[in-house]
């Protein structure tokens, strides 16, 4: 039984299909990645996965639980969180309230331990005074991804975490996401820093058109022709 | 059936001019996303236009009907929409609909203004008056007939202009996407001012059919606006052919509503509580019902935000302004007349009812049109709970509120934005109507709530009363501070600031607004509960809530010290209304004024006041020698150097224009210093030397007197200290490309070059 398992899901919007019938499972303790071009369904599938868009049709598991029904923030207590892809941070909250908020929500033992611990973690302490909404959008990401942390998830979602992020801090993000699964959590990568996907993800799914055109490890995804096509276009 | 028939005919033609309305609404909310609270007093306005021209100076119909239709109203939309509406792309849903509301109070002091109540109106004639032709045996007037007919017209218009016109295309794909039909060469904001036009004229209409059904009164005409909301809601803001349907349905079920009413067998009262009120609030309960009807508004995503600094209030600052709030009413007490202490009682009731705004709008973003109806209740509560007024009943009166309030808010609460609003009015409405009528709450129209019973202490004058209603706001005051600092503070926020987010990290945004309804509630209903006087439903409704709505956004709701601005500033409204007639008209007009310019300051006033003040607050020093002049000040007002009157005046010229100005005034260049150091002595000596208990006759002058003295003085001395070269803002190499050389820049190149002049 995997962490994640999404069954047949698939999304309509009017005559649009966004995803069309998706299978796709994520590990405990493994990075998965999911690329693809442009409106391909990826940030639509993680709104499913979320709860905050309805499937026409298809299942979301958590560790055998069908989810498919339930609030999000029902899903965060099962351990799911996710950052946005369009940030979504508490504004006019500081940087460490904005962690603290999501901290006492999972009702941590020690509040304001989580909370440096994993400002320290994304490099962001000497920021916790910060109003977020002044943030660069480079350390908006980190201070999404240490609030997704904060619920204590076992699965994280993380739509497009490195974009507006400078080289270091990519690299920084790629230790921290391996560090992560080693310490047991399943993480599910949206990305279109493909250096980036393929130096930490453990397993690529790839989507085109509202399909899963193709499965594997990072060196299995670079050799695949329907890839190279979807990416490249048919010569 | 004969009498089915008649009032079938009845509810359709009133179901017309819902239609009417409400088409207008629609348009207007389609192509600008603005709901236009206003709509309904737009009407009104027209009506009263249409008055004038036809019956006061006997303009025949048609012409009337043309400049009022065709001239006056679409003029009215599009400067609304050009001078108003404009700014507001890209502000928060609270300040939009807080624009709506300052234009709805404009327009209501605008026609009491030129239309006063007591002036000897004619009677407005319904068109055709007293032709009427026979339908199936029964007479319908030639009225009716029009106004069932303008319905008509104006669904085939829309639909001719939406659909077979240029514009109406560029309308259409303006609701479909407004950033993609300026790309591809649209013009949205033509296209909006043309919809505002549109929906002016519609307004127009609806009102002056409506005026000639009913009469010429403001009240029903304005409220007209609330069946045209529940026949909006039913075609989902976007539908119009849904729209006139929930209009017609709507007619008809007033009509029938009507007509069973009258029947023996109908129950004249139910539990024992009377339902006289309930066919006036049927719009209402309908407005309710499709409300709740709506599907669950869907989690989005980059919605538009707006950053508000909203600093977290420090336990320091709050309990000092606390003190320093009760220390300043405790002295000034003293020295007002009777009538000026009870004016500023209900400046500080005002200010209670602005604050329970808040924790539930400046925290956690979720708009209120309703808090009056829970003061109402707290009063009710109060007044009927055993103890006469001692504290026991007073927590057991919040807490009733509170849970009454969470209780009602419950269904609406998976609501958000616009329709929350909404239903927020939608109960006020139906709780005056309904509740508020009934032997049980307000018995004869007026209840007296007891004076609240403090141990040792006897309050039975309005001097004691004022100190105990500051005493009452700043604990209150603390309270909210409470609030937000902690961990629902936070919470609320975070729902305000993104509720997808805060959704995917656990957390039930159900619950957290039923918590900020219930605390508001409570606040609310703690203000009504500290009455202490005679109070009549009427001090309670819908419309009196708005301009509470209006001030606590003018003020800054999101801080303690906005919701006390705001409600003062309220309370010194009707001051100067009674006080000086001579502006009493501009006060009619004056909160609507205010507030229409909100999108340009969306922090309020009161934030930007504190700033002016915060190089001050970071210097002892300088805070010491403030605080010395504002005793000197006082002990020469002790000792009968300055009357009470010059004493308020030079206090005020201190602590506004010359406080603010000391930290600037220490750092400016020597000569720069004396300038402005005598520009402020000059101000005060005018502030303090000249009696003006004697020299001016009338409370109003004087306090126009201190806002001349603090902008003259204050800003003037502010000019003089700050008046540094100007630095060219654009990029250096763009100097003298972008726009000419400025005196100024020579200036300064000059002097960075080393030419010396």
């Amino acid at each position: 039984m995997s962490l994640l398992e999404v069954r047949g899901v698939m999304v309509r919007f009017g005559g649009v299909m966004a995803v069309g019938g998706i299978d796709l499972d994520a590990e405990v303790g493994q990075v998965s990645g999911l690329i693809g071009p442009n409106g391909a369904g990826k940030t639509t599938l993680f709104n499913v996965i979320s709860g905050m868009q309805e499937p026409t049709a298809g299942q979301v598991f958590v560790s055998g639980v069908d989810i498919t029904r339930e609030a999000p923030h029902r899903r965060a207590k099962r351990g799911l969180a996710r950052t946005f892809q369009r940030l979504e941070l508490f504004s006019s909250l500081t940087v460490r309230d904005n962690v603290r908020v999501a901290a006492e929500l999972a009702a941590v033992p020690d509040v304001d331990g989580t909370v440096d611990n994993l400002l320290d973690k994304v490099g962001l302490s000497h920021l916790s005074a910060s109003v977020a909404g002044d943030l660069p959008t480079g350390s908006a990401r980190l201070v999404e991804i240490a609030r997704a942390l904060a619920t204590m998830p076992r699965l994280l979602l993380l739509d497009e975490p490195a974009s507006g992020l400078d080289d270091s801090e990519t690299e920084r993000l790629g230790g921290l996401l391996r560090e992560l699964a080693a310490d047991g959590l399943g993480v599910l990568l949206v990305e279109h820093d493909m250096d980036l996907v393929m130096h930490v993800c453990d397993r690529i799914h790839v989507l085109d058109l509202g399909n899963i055109i193709a499965v594997g490890t990072p060196s299995e995804i670079q050799h695949d022709d329907a890839v190279l096509q979807a990416y490249l276009g048919t010569s | 059936m004969q009498e089915l028939l008649t009032f079938t005919i009845i509810g359709l033609s009133t179901g017309a001019i819902y239609a009417v309305v409400a088409s207008g609404l629609v348009v207007t909310y389609t192509t600008s996303g603005i709901f236009n609270l206003a709509h309904g007093a737009t009407g009104m306005l027209s009506a009263f236009t249409y008055w004038q021209l036809r019956f006061d100076w006997d303009l025949p119909a048609p012409l009337a009907l043309f400049i009022t239709l065709f001239v006056l109203c679409p003029l009215f939309g599009i400067v609304t929409e050009r001078f108003v509406m404009r700014g507001l792309q890209g502000t928060t849903e609270v300040v939009r609909l807080s624009v709506t509301v300052a234009l709805f109070a404009f327009m209501i002091g605008l026609a009491n203004w030129i239309w006063p109540n007591d002036a000897s109106r004619e009677a407005f004639l319904k068109f055709y008056e007293g032709n009427s032709i026979s339908i199936g045996g029964f007479n319908v007037s030639w009225h009716r007939l029009i106004t069932f007919g303008c319905a008509v017209v104006v669904a085939i218009i829309l639909r001719i202009v939406l659909y077979k016109t240029r514009m109406g295309v560029a309308m259409r794909a303006v609701v479909d996407d407004r950033n993609l039909t300026e790309l591809n060469g649209g013009r949205p904001d033509r296209v909006s001012m043309f919809a505002w036009g549109i929906s002016a004229s519609l307004a127009g209409v609806a009102g002056i059919l409506l005026a000639g059904d009913q009469q010429l009164n403001i009240e029903p005409l304005v409220l007209l606006v609330i069946n045209a909301y529940a026949a909006a809601i039913i075609g989902r803001l976007k539908s119009l052919p849904l729209t006139f349907l929930g209009a017609g349905l709507l007619g008809l079920l007033d009509a029938y509503y009507l007509m069973v009413s009258d029947e023996s067998w109908f129950p004249q009262t139910a539990f024992g509580f009377s339902l006289s009120g309930v066919r006036s609030a049927l719009p209402t309960i309908v407005l309710f019902i499709a409300l709740l009807a709506r599907p669950q508004s869907r989690l989005r995503v980059g919605t538009t935000k707006l950053r508000e600094e909203n600093r977290v209030p420090e336990w320091r600052t709050a309990i000092m302004g606390a003190v320093a709030l009760v220390v300043v009413v405790v002295g000034i007490s003293g020295m007002l007349t009777r009538s000026n202490t009870l004016l500023l009682l209900n400046g500080f009731t005002f200010a209670m009812v602005t604050l329970s705004l808040v924790p539930l709008t400046g925290y956690a973003g979720q708009m209120s049109l309703a808090p009056l109806t829970f003061a109402g209740l707290g009063a009710i509560a109060m007044s009927k709970l055993p103890g006469d007024g001692n504290l026991v009943a007073l927590i057991v009166a919040i807490a009733i509120v509170a849970i009454v309030g969470a209780i009602v808010a419950l269904p609406a609460l998976r609501l958000s934005g616009i329709y929350l609003a909404l239903a927020t009015a939608a109960f006020a409405v139906m709780v005056s109507k309904i509740v508020f009528n009934q032997r049980q709450t307000f018995q004869t129209g007026n209840i007296t709530v007891p004076v609240l019973r403090v141990p040792f202490v006897t309050i039975d004058t309005p001097r004691a009363r004022l100190i105990l209603a500051s005493v009452s706001f700043s604990i209150l005051g603390l309270i909210v501070v409470a609030v937000r600092r902690s961990r629902l503070g936070r919470r609320l926020v975070a729902l305000k600031d993104s509720p997808a987010a805060a959704a995917t990290l656990g957390m039930s945004l159900t619950r957290t607004k039923l918590a900020a309804f219930a605390i508001s509630a409570g606040i609310a209903a703690c203000a009504g509960a500290l009455a202490g006087d005679k109070v009549s439903p009427q001090q309670y409704e819908f419309t009196q809530s708005l301009p509470i709505v209006l001030l606590a956004v003018v003020g800054g709701v999101g801080s303690v010290a906005g919701a006390l601005f705001g409600g003062l500033l309220l309370g010194g409204n009707s001051v100067l209304a009674t006080i000086v007639p001579t502006v009493k008209n501009l006060t009619k007009i004056g909160p609507g004024t205010v507030g229409i310019t909100l999108g340009r300051n969306p922090q309020g006033a009161a934030a930007q006041i504190g700033d002016s003040f915060r190089p001050l607050i970071e210097q002892p020093r300088l805070i010491a020698v403030s605080a010395a002049g504002a005793f000197g000040i006082w002990a020469l007002d002790a000792a009968d150097v300055i009357s009470h009157w010059s004493f308020f005046v030079t206090s005020v010229v201190w602590i506004l224009a010359v406080s603010p100005n000391l930290p600037a005034l220490t750092a400016a260049t020597p000569s720069r210093r004396v300038m402005a150091g005598a520009w402020l002595v000059v101000g005060l000596a005018i502030a303090a030397g000249v009696d003006w208990s004697t020299a001016l006759d009338a409370t109003g002058k004087r306090i126009i007197l201190i806002i001349g003295l603090v902008a003259l003085f204050g800003v003037g001395a502010q000019r003089v200290v700050e008046n540094s070269p100007r630095v060219h803002s654009a990029s250096p190499d763009l100097t003298g490309l972008d726009a000419n050389f400025s005196r100024e820049d020579i200036e300064l190149a000059e002097q960075k070059i080393g030419v010396v002049l």
